[in-house]
């Protein structure tokens, strides 16, 4: 992925942006979280770039380009500005980005678009020189104010003083002035060792909202005169609506519209429970296509058969010509369906009228999203405005805009704003997924040293159809992220790729993506061939080890945290998971206990972290903890099945999450560094599957080559 | 026609009698503090209290409530547990996306209303009820301790 950089020209063309209008302001614990609908509001006496308004009362207000989905980018992005142009985090007020590629482009997508564990990575660079860009322009404004040097002058939060003399002025004085000051092409960033901010805990921003109930999500959008409506789509992709018996449905009290379309069918009601009632009372018959008889069997079986395909080659040392032939050590494993099941259903209201669309959604794709209306609409971008939400819950499912595209078809049939929200059912069953994934692996060993590895990886490209121009038509870096580079130095490495887009599902990304197949597959037959050498999986590890010294740190401290190699009794087992993806070194140890029946427990999750330097460490510790359940979810009991053709899961009962009177202890060690910053929000996802999968493999001798765990593989009689 | 009390006020409602609480709340009263997760009270999302004790309003029908006082997310705050609860829940930065924190409050502040210090167990049997996606659960515990610490 290109490496980011702020342009002087985007710094300049962020000067010269109009007036714009604000929209459901509210104020967050002295921080507003508003959403705007144009950027520099006439009121801004100085804009310097696209991020930063100071008004000439002192308000400074910061613009985020990145959706908050609750992984605490608001805060981590107000971290780095407010740091560089030396603003107290108090004083800052937050606005949402309104949807604009050119200004707002995540610098890794280059489109606006919040996910892979990006924003930070991508953003480092260019809010620290947006902040130091206008903290330069603040202090030549005082300079010239005082007839005296720029380079005497220096900045406390919020004002310039001049050293000698000790004379201040506040940054609301110097906004007009400092906007007649030249961009600078170089400003000085702050030196670690000053930061204010930026590794120092800092309190979330956008949370005081979310205690009383006063936040409203996408799905409390209510604007003006709003009808509420529930839908049904094809239960088989590919799927069409033969007839509807839409008699019982009508005759229910609050109903108001029943709209069928090719592939759904919607009712519009007086309250949302008016019109999932009716809905569930109406009688459709579908033509299932022909996905009808799909089942999840056949998933795996075209999978197998795509593994002898022909694959492209991500990475060849060498290695093929030393894994044939006898003492080569094979394993295969493999990743289910999953649904995001985020807890904010999906729903977007939409108001059509001519020439004109309104969208108010919570999405991680402001630009895709505007776009996506547009297209359905018959208009053009320009007469779409979207009204973006802090999102309840993304985890890639709100990179996908087909919900958005459905409640516009819905919203052309309707006069006056509709709000469409999936039931649960519609949620789970109807929606794109993460793909099945598989993986083959290789590995011959000599005077117990890894001598040749291979790993074939088998599984779609979403990023082909999410972002084509980051495709090459050959290899999809992301689904070889974590296959292709991994912590460790192998003396021949052959790593391909087969492309293969199983049928009857719509595929997503799903928070960890790629690596969360290739670093479960790793890490899984890394202890796979420790034991076939003889060897314990840590020392084995730190023998692999090579040119990523800082991987070996982390290994190191989560294996002394987790107390590697202290007596367990039996039954249990200790199971590492080394990786690095993202940009972050991360090391687990799970510890498990398998009961009898093959029930497995994980008591204990120790995990050290570098991921460069730490914005908000506090928000590190968060991601990680909150992305391990995430990922214990699905290595626990994560999968969606098909039987003819339909999802066989609904709700929460049947596709099952972790409680709280199932969590593990979790710790988590973040490891001091100056690198530049990692992501933070998938790895703690990806570092379970491997981590539990190596413990189970400690305790019962029982290597899984699936998730999630099947309790019926492990009962005590197949213990090794 | 129905009346409810709902957070102090008898608040008149249009609605046919069947109609889950949860729906009232926020298609009716604008009430959209109180959230929709699951629809079959599996997630907890949806909690209120209803005379002090937590019920999942997705499956409550309006017409079932009578007198009794509903309680929401949006007043929770005027009551000491609910207070500790909130204030606990920023100290901590225990919320990621929040959507789910409604319901892991309102169940949180009947807890320790009805056991001023409960422990891990306590917290387990009743915080079960309510799911969280952004994994927040190592400090909705620790949350709720910080709040009986302060009690």
């Amino acid at each position: 992925m290109a490496d980011p950089a702020l342009s002087r020209r985007q710094v300049l063309r962020g000067a010269s942006l109009g007036a714009g209008a604000l929209v459901l302001g509210l104020t967050v614990r002295g921080v507003s979280v508003v959403a705007a609908t144009g950027a520099a509001p006439a009121s801004a006496a100085f804009a310097p770039d696209a991020f930063i308004r100071l008004a000439g009362d002192g308000n400074v207000t910061l613009v985020m380009p990145q959706t908050e989905m609750g992984q605490g980018i608001y805060t981590a992005l107000a971290m780095l500005i407010a740091e560089e142009l030396d603003v107290a985090l108090e004083a800052v007020k937050l606005e949402e980005a309104p949807a604009d590629d050119a200004l707002y482009g995540n610098p890794i997508f280059k489109v606006q678009a919040t996910g892979g564990s990006t924003s930070v990575r991508g953003y480092w660079p260019v809010m620290r020189k947006a902040g130091a860009s206008a903290r330069a322009m603040l202090i030549a404004a005082a300079a010239r104010q005082w007839h005296v040097p720029a380079a005497e002058c220096r900045t406390e939060p919020g004002e310039v003083v001049h050293q000698p003399s000790g004379r201040r002025l506040a940054y609301a004085a110097l906004a007009a002035q400092a906007a007649r000051e030249p961009v600078p092409a170089d400003p000085p960033l702050k030196s670690p060792e000053t930061f204010r901010l930026i590794g120092h805990s800092q309190r979330r921003l956008d949370t005081a909202h979310k205690v009383d109930g006063s936040l409203r999500y996408g799905i409390d959008a209510t604007p003006e005169g709003v009808r509420f409506a529930s839908l049904a789509c094809a239960p088989v992709v590919g799927g069409k609506v033969v007839r509807v018996d839409d008699r019982p449905a009508k005759a229910l009290p609050g109903v108001q519209q029943v709209i069928v379309l090719d592939d759904m069918v919607a009712v519009v009601a007086e309250t949302s429970w008016a019109a999932m009632r009716a809905l569930a009372a109406m009688d459709i018959t579908w033509n299932d296509g022909p996905n009808a008889a799909l089942g999840t069997a056949d998933l795996w079986a075209d999978l197998e058969k795509a593994s002898q395909a022909e694959a492209h080659v991500a990475l060849d040392t060498g290695a093929a010509a030393k894994l044939s032939g006898d003492g080569v050590i094979e394993a295969h494993y493999a990743l289910p369906l999953l649904a995001h099941a985020p807890m904010e259903p999906m729903n977007c209201t939409v108001h059509l009228t001519s020439g004109k669309c309104e969208v108010w959604v919570g999405t991680q794709v402001m630009t895709m999203t505007q776009r996506a209306a547009a297209q359905e609409a018959g208009l053009s971008p320009d007469q779409v405005t979207v009204h973006n939400h802090l999102i309840g819950g993304g985890f890639g499912r709100r990179l996908e805009v087909d919900g958005v595209r459905k409640a516009v078809r819905i919203a052309k049939h309707v006069d006056g704003p509709v709000k469409v929200v999936w039931s649960r059912e519609e949620d789970v069953a109807r929606a794109p997924y993460r793909s099945v994934y598989g993986a083959w692996l290789k590995a011959r060993i000599a005077n117990g040293k890894v001598e040749a590895w291979s790993h074939r990886v088998v599984g779609p490209s979403v990023v082909a159809r999410w972002l084509p121009p980051a495709y090459d038509g050959k290899i999809d870096s992301d689904a070889v992220d974590g296959a292709a580079e991994t912590p460790y130095d192998m003396p021949a490495l052959l790593v391909d790729w087969v492309r293969h887009e199983p049928r009857g599902v719509y595929t997503a990304f799903w928070r960890g993506v790629g690596p969360n197949m290739n670093v479960f597959a790793t890490e899984s037959f890394v202890d796979r061939v420790a034991r076939e050498a003889g060897q314990d999986p840590l020392a084995f590890r730190r023998n692999l080890i090579g040119k990523h010294q800082r991987a070996r740190a982390v290994l190191d401290l989560a294996a002394e945290k987790a107390g590697w190699g202290t007596p367990l009794p039996a039954g249990a087992g200790r199971g590492i998971n080394l990786q690095y993806v993202f940009g972050t070194y991360l090391c687990t140890v799970a510890e498990v206990v398998v009961a009898e029946d093959g029930t497995v427990a994980v008591k204990r999750l120790t995990t050290a972290v570098d991921c460069g330097s730490p914005v908000n460490p506090d928000g590190i510790v968060s991601q990680i903890q909150g992305g391990m359940v995430f990922g214990l979810s699905a290595a626990l009991y994560g999968q969606i099945t098909l039987a003819n053709g339909r999802t066989q899961e609904s709700n929460f009962h049947d596709y099952r999450v972790v409680r709280i009177d199932e969590m593990p202890q979790i710790e988590v060690h973040i490891v001091p560094s100056a690198e530049a910053p990692g992501g933070i929000g998938e790895p703690g996802t990806v570092t379970v599957q491997g981590a539990l999968n190596n413990a189970i493999y400690a305790a019962t001798g029982i290597q899984l080559s699936r998730m999630p765990v099947d309790p019926s593989l492990l009962s005590k009689s197949a213990w090794r | 026609m129905t009346t409810i009390n709902v957070n102090g006020q008898q608040r008149e409602v249009k609605v046919d009698a069947e109609t889950p609480l949860l729906w009232v709340l926020r298609d009716d009263l604008g009430l959209t503090g109180t959230k929709f997760g699951c629809g079959i009270a599996q997630c907890g999302a949806c909690t209120v209290h209803l005379d002090g004790a937590p019920v999942r309003s997705c499956q409550l029908p309006v017409g079932e409530i009578g007198n009794k006082p509903v309680t929401t997310i949006e007043a929770i705050g005027t009551t000491p547990a609910g207070a500790r609860i909130q204030k606990a829940w920023l100290d901590l930065d225990v919320i990621q996306c929040g959507y789910c924190q409604s319901g892991q409050i309102m169940s949180a502040a009947a807890l320790l209303a009805s056991n001023p210090t409960p422990d891990d167990a306590a917290i387990d049997a009743a915080m079960a009820g309510n799911i969280c996606r952004c994994g927040t659960y190592v400090r909705i515990r620790e949350g709720i301790k910080e709040a009986a610490r302060h009690g």
